[in-house]
């Protein structure tokens, strides 16, 4: 699944990263807990979280996440959203709940990100 | 290769430039044309290392080390120490504060979490002296 069709699926206003929707994503991840985040590695996954801070951008960059979700219509401060541009990290929000858009997303075959243990 | 090192101060409770060093350290490691699954390892290591910095000590170094076979994070604060390393190397364990949590971070999952990411750990800690910890990877 590419972002183009995220933002389509999730109703959801691209914020950062306009350039890079082609960007494809083969697994999510669904979490407001950003220790949690970096525990997991896998590449080309989504994140979809409530959290608006400039940390879930910086884990997204250790983690080589390319893109977030922000849900219940987030938006993070400017900047946090300047330093998703800068590192090239597409960045969007809906107004759905999380669970809503895990389900949407699940329901057209993107699942979850495998955890390492 | 030469040996490369570089320094980093963090200080306490500084969540603004948190993760400065991390994202300065993965920037280098892409230049120097480390794998990307190398560089991942290590640039979570180090930035769960920088966050323990801010979160929980007076302040401290992070050092790192690439030489042709291996990089060497050295991560060393100024107090107030652990007084039970094996409990905090527990997953879920945590002293981190509400505020801290509310940033997303002091899940307990920092220390275990760092030392998955390494191929050799070592940590060390004295009680209103110090905490070290050193992530070895190789290349």
């Amino acid at each position: 699944m590419n972002l183009r069709q995220v933002v389509a699926l999730l109703n959801a206003d691209v914020l950062t990263g306009k350039d890079f929707l082609d960007r494809e994503v083969h697994t999510a991840f669904a979490c407001d807990l950003m220790s949690d985040v970096l525990t997991f590695s896998e590449n080309s996954t989504i994140l979809l979280t409530g959290l608006v801070n400039t940390h879930t951008v910086r884990t997204a960059e250790m983690m080589d996440i390319g893109a977030i979700v922000f849900v219940r219509n987030k938006k993070p401060d400017k900047e946090t959203l300047k330093l998703a541009e800068e590192i090239g990290i597409v960045t969007m929000t809906t107004e759905k709940i999380l669970y809503t858009s895990c389900g949407i997303l699940f329901n057209q075959g993107l699942k979850g990100a495998y955890i390492h243990r | 290769m030469r040996i490369i090192k570089l320094l980093y101060e963090i200080e306490k409770e500084d969540f603004v430039k948190a993760g400065q060093a991390s994202s300065e350290v993965k920037k280098v490691l892409k230049q120097l044309g480390v794998s990307s699954e190398i560089t991942r390892r290590v640039s979570i290591a180090t930035y769960e290392a920088e966050m323990n910095i801010v979160i929980h000590s007076f302040g401290g170094k992070i050092e790192v080390e690439i030489d042709i076979n291996k990089i060497i994070i050295t991560a060393r604060d100024r107090g107030p120490g652990i007084e039970n390393i094996d409990l905090a190397m527990q997953e879920g364990y945590t002293t981190a504060s509400e505020k801290v949590r509310e940033l997303g971070f002091g899940a307990g999952m920092g220390l275990p979490n760092i030392k998955r990411c390494a191929d050799e750990f070592y940590i060390n800690s004295i009680i209103d002296e110090y905490t070290e910890l050193k992530i070895t990877t190789y290349l």
